[in-house]
């Protein structure tokens, strides 16, 4: 019986603790605003918040607002994909390009291209493409580096079979080297479309523009405080969730790892 | 003749980095500045949203050397005064505010970070009950968080290093977490052999196999801290290298924005290619 117990709290209990420290948290910061510790003006009463999330959704028009950074998402996600993964392949096929530019690619991953919003303001005015030109100028490089890292791990058994089979240098891209390398591709298009979605949103808020990044703008400047908390919540809510999906379609693409 | 083309080889050898790749470098280099200053020409786009290079190289030098004033330099540490005034180029003062909060933003969240990351990675009760939170919070965009830093801690730069310290907390936490992760396991027995005690145990084979791993996570904290701290003072701010690109932009003086963000990225990626180098780490396969 002990022995059970044991077993559930090993499993468990980690995550009730988690769970119950988050949630004794917000309690706490209850009681601390309530009796005045906390000032009311600054930090909302997290029962005042739980509540303005209906009024939120109703009044704010959230489902068009996700809609329109889901769709920025999208654009920038499929842009990422399709050109990181071609200037990728490109890279891989031509070595002397790979060792001139690859170091290249490397520093714009540690570049602070976000920074670059008032530049794509001015080019692509304020308007969506430059949410989407944003999203995709800070998810290329992983795509582009994981691409040619995919590639150039395709295994060298599977390549000969293909030479072996006197398959043409497309058909040995597209049936051996591409599957090949899907695995690890995959792993740099999550990663593009984590930097995608962070710099939409955050442009979003940036230029007041947009989906659900301008909706916190817009709280935030009518100091409606348990609205602003209340859409801060929720895009951290569409994030996670949005990192899980991502997670969970790597781990299908990738069982082993 | 063999001794021609053997001084011929020798010389050939002699000048370093003229090899194929440097002069595609070079090559690729010139092609972009070459269509740069055609696009300029050509007026294809809106009239100096493509400035000449010249004109940007002009902007640059300006930049770096007028516009003198005088900079309070203030970093005073509570009861001891750290103050002064400098006549310098504006941009050195705008420079100096950025570094600063830069630096208060990772001693903060990298220091917390660090703290909790090595807490979470020794219990591993701990680092099931609270990474899951961290782990997920980690991608989420920390600028959303700015009007609650706004409300917390004003206008003035102390919301600049609060987001910068929110921004470089996460990365720091989980890679450090990590790093206490991987340490070898036969390390730390050998220490035990050795009866090496709790301090001994910390700074001789804690903190040493640990360097890759706190540096990575210095690196990682570094950029994202500048990153949330430059956004934040784009956003709302009177001082900065933030605040100079966004009054570039609504100067529309295209010249001096274009200088400014060479300037940053050349800042930016030349401090990460340091960090990375003091940590021996790739700078390609660590993205």
């Amino acid at each position: 019986m002990a022995a059970k117990s044991d077993f559930v709290w090993q499993k468990y209990g980690p995550a009730i603790v988690g769970f119950g420290a988050v949630a004794v948290s917000i309690i706490f910061i209850e009681i601390l605003i309530r009796i005045g510790v906390i000032n009311r003006f600054i930090v909302p009463l997290p029962s005042q918040i739980a509540v303005s999330f209906e009024r939120v959704i109703l009044e704010e028009e959230i489902p068009r607002r996700f809609l329109q950074t889901a769709g920025e998402c999208l654009a920038a996600g499929i842009l990422v994909t399709v050109v990181g993964i071609a200037f990728g392949a490109l890279l891989h096929r031509v070595h002397l390009l790979r060792q001139a530019t690859e170091i290249w690619v490397a520093a714009m991953a540690s570049a602070p291209t976000v920074l670059m919003y008032p530049l794509f303001m001015v080019i692509f005015g304020r308007s969506a493409t430059t949410i989407i030109m944003m999203g995709f100028a800070a998810g290329l490089a992983p795509v582009i580096l994981k691409t040619v890292e995919g590639l150039s791990g395709a295994r060298r058994v599977l390549i000969n079979v293909g030479r072996s089979f006197n398959l043409t240098e497309r058909q040995l891209f597209w049936k051996i080297l591409f599957p090949a390398a899907l695995p690890t591709i995959f792993v740099g298009i999550r990663l593009g479309l984590i930097f995608a979605l962070i710099n939409v949103v955050g442009v979003e808020f940036l230029i007041n523009f947009g989906g659900l990044g301008q909706l916190i703008n817009d709280l935030a400047e009518r100091y409606d405080l348990p609205g602003t908390y209340a859409a801060i919540c929720f895009v951290i809510l569409v994030s996670v969730l949005f990192f899980m999906a991502m997670e969970k379609a790597e781990k299908w693409l990738r069982p082993g790892a | 003749m063999a001794e021609t083309r053997r001084l011929t080889q020798t010389s050939a050898r002699a000048i370093p980095g003229l090899g194929a790749v440097t002069l595609l470098r070079i090559a690729i280099i010139a092609t972009i500045l070459l269509t740069w200053e055609l696009v300029a020409a050509s007026g294809w786009l809106y009239k100096d949203v493509v400035p000449s290079f010249f004109a940007i190289a002009k902007a640059l030098f300006n930049l770096l050397t007028t516009r003198v004033m005088v900079c309070q330099a203030d970093f005073s540490l509570g009861p001891i005064p750290l103050r002064w005034e400098l006549w310098m180029p504006e941009f050195y003062c705008h420079l100096g505010r950025t570094v600063r909060e830069i630096g208060l933003a990772l001693l903060i969240g990298g220091f917390s970070g660090l703290l909790i990351g090595l807490t979470l990675g020794a219990n591993r009760f701990l680092s099931r009950a609270f990474e899951p939170v961290l782990y997920y919070l980690g991608p989420t965009p920390k600028i959303i968080f700015f009007p609650i830093m706004i409300m917390w801690f004003g206008l003035g730069p102390g919301s600049k290093v609060a987001m910068g310290a929110v921004s470089c907390f996460f990365p720091v936490v989980l890679s450090a977490a990590a790093g206490v992760r991987e340490i070898d396991k036969v390390l730390i027995r050998v220490g035990k052999s050795f009866r090496a005690n709790a301090w001994q145990t910390a700074t001789k084979i804690y903190l040493p196999a640990m360097r890759p791993a706190i540096i990575n996570s210095v690196r990682l904290g570094l950029g994202i801290a500048l990153i949330g701290t430059l956004l934040a003072e784009t956003k709302l701010s009177n001082f900065g290298i933030g605040f100079l690109i966004m009054q570039a932009y609504f100067l529309f003086d295209m010249p001096r924005m274009y200088a400014s963000l060479i300037v940053l990225f050349v800042l930016a990626i030349g401090a990460n290619s340091f960090i990375s180098r003091l940590g021996h780490i790739d700078p390609i396969r660590s993205r």
